[in-house]
């Protein structure tokens, strides 16, 4: 139990460190960047205290928006994110989840796949949408959710196959 | 009253999110409106210590385009000075339209971004050096920004590239004067407004700040004119300038100061009240 929070609190600290110092300063094309700290979120035990990680994800996204001056985008898109993970778990895995052990970090089937997927989609989207602002951007908030959406996953599926916890 | 508790219980996750939706929707709501600063902003002392050891390391790899620009700085000021005609005579203040007076402080930018529709700029001096909210912040080559918020020893820029900015400039060659805003497209490129089509305005003119704002010195360069548009429906014009500066690239920084800003302030403020 307590070896589970020390984690949570290292995951949540890493990545914010990795995001501010190496992604936030990666744009391809002037537009597409990766968040791969949203990995917080997605990689939560999922039996674990759900209103620890809503406010968890809130202080997540809030140090995020200090970094990066963006008001309150990402709080925003990392609180809805937190709230709708259990219904994106059913979606995914099927009614019965909470009975199995879903472990994310271990090898990549079709249901992780697809967690990931709709998750990173869910976040991009609220987080670009937000920072337009304008129904204007439109085009240019889909464009964006969708490139840095595949960049985010390509990022996101690397660091988990990196921080897997050896097996004997 | 029991029914209140158990309510809360049952509903206890919900109504958390519902409560920090709330404040984070407050808070980037506010972020966008206009007049007001933000809140939650990266001129702290966590973030602009973070930005501040990480500019250390970056400052290296730039370096020699950071040299090449003082070189020129420095020639330009050395060609003005030495074409002066007596260079201890002390220059005598135009009694027409007076010499404004500003100091100058030196700053480094630490953290800039330009990828988003609003960008700010995050610099490693603050309320300690005098730094305050509305000072320009320019380099050798042309504008950078306003002062947004200070802390202590940090402040954010609101950055040219920023679709809430909008900084008085005219051409250099004539007095038509118009707002200089972003569309948020190019990092290249900035767009004048509300030019009126009196105006003969010719591809490769340079446009310079306007004397109409309290935050910048009049004829500080901006860029040349690329583009020229005729806004639908209306007699202005829109210009695409071209910035003398690349944004995506900035090392030391000059805010100026403008000594009678206070005077100018407070007199608009009391014709406002009247």
């Amino acid at each position: 139990m307590n070896s589970a929070l020390l984690v949570n609190i290292f995951r949540f600290i890493v990545l914010l460190a990795i995001q501010i110092v190496i992604f936030n300063n990666m744009n391809f094309l002037g537009y597409i960047s990766p968040f791969p700290y949203l990995l917080y979120i997605i990689l939560y035990p999922v039996n674990s205290n759900r209103s620890g990680l809503i406010i968890s994800s809130f202080l997540l996204g809030l140090t995020m928006d200090m970094f990066c001056n963006s008001g309150g985008i990402h709080a925003t898109a990392c609180v809805i994110l937190a709230y709708y993970r259990p219904y994106i778990f059913k979606f995914s895995f099927g009614l019965s989840y909470e009975y199995q052990t879903i472990k994310l970090n271990e090898s990549l089937t079709p249901e992780r796949f697809s967690f990931i997927l709709v998750s990173v989609i869910l976040h991009h989207i609220i987080l670009f949408t937000f920072e337009a602002f304008q129904f204007k951007f439109i085009g240019d908030v889909l464009l964006r959710t969708l490139f840095s959406s595949i960049f985010t996953i390509i990022v996101s599926i690397i660091i988990i196959y990196l921080i897997k916890p050896n097996k004997r | 009253m029991q029914q209140i508790f158990n309510f809360i219980i049952r509903n206890s996750n919900r109504l958390l999110f519902l409560l920090l939706l709330g404040i984070s929707l407050a808070l980037t709501i506010q972020s966008h409106s206009y007049h007001r600063s933000r809140v939650i902003s990266s001129a702290n002392f966590l973030s602009g210590g973070v930005y501040e050891r990480i500019n250390r390391v970056n400052e290296y790899l730039n370096l020699r385009t950071q040299n090449d620009e003082l070189v020129l700085e420095n020639a330009r000021l050395k060609s003005l000075l030495f074409n002066k005609e007596d260079t201890t005579k002390i220059p005598l203040a135009d009694s027409i339209k007076g010499v404004k007076p500003a100091d100058i402080i030196v700053s480094k930018v630490i953290h800039n971004s330009y990828n988003t529709h609003e960008n700010y700029i995050t610099l490693n001096s603050g309320a300690k050096e005098g730094m305050k909210q509305d000072m320009g912040v320019i380099n050798s080559l042309g504008i950078i920004g306003v002062v947004d918020n200070t802390s202590k020893n940090y402040s954010t820029v609101v950055s040219i590239l920023n679709m809430k900015s909008h900084i008085n400039a005219k051409l250099k060659k004539s007095n038509h004067f118009g707002s200089l805003t972003w569309s948020g497209k190019s990092t290249g490129f900035v767009q004048l407004e509300d030019v009126p089509r009196l105006a003969s305005i010719r591809k490769g003119d340079t446009i310079v700040t306007g004397g109409q704002s309290v935050i910048f010195p009049e004829g500080i360069n901006i860029g040349t004119v690329e583009k020229i548009y005729v806004k639908t429906g209306t007699s202005y014009y829109v210009i695409d300038v071209k910035l003398f500066n690349d944004m995506t690239n900035l090392g030391h920084v000059y805010v100026i100061k403008s000594k009678d800003r206070e005077e100018l302030i407070n007199l608009e403020k009391k014709e406002n009240d009247e």
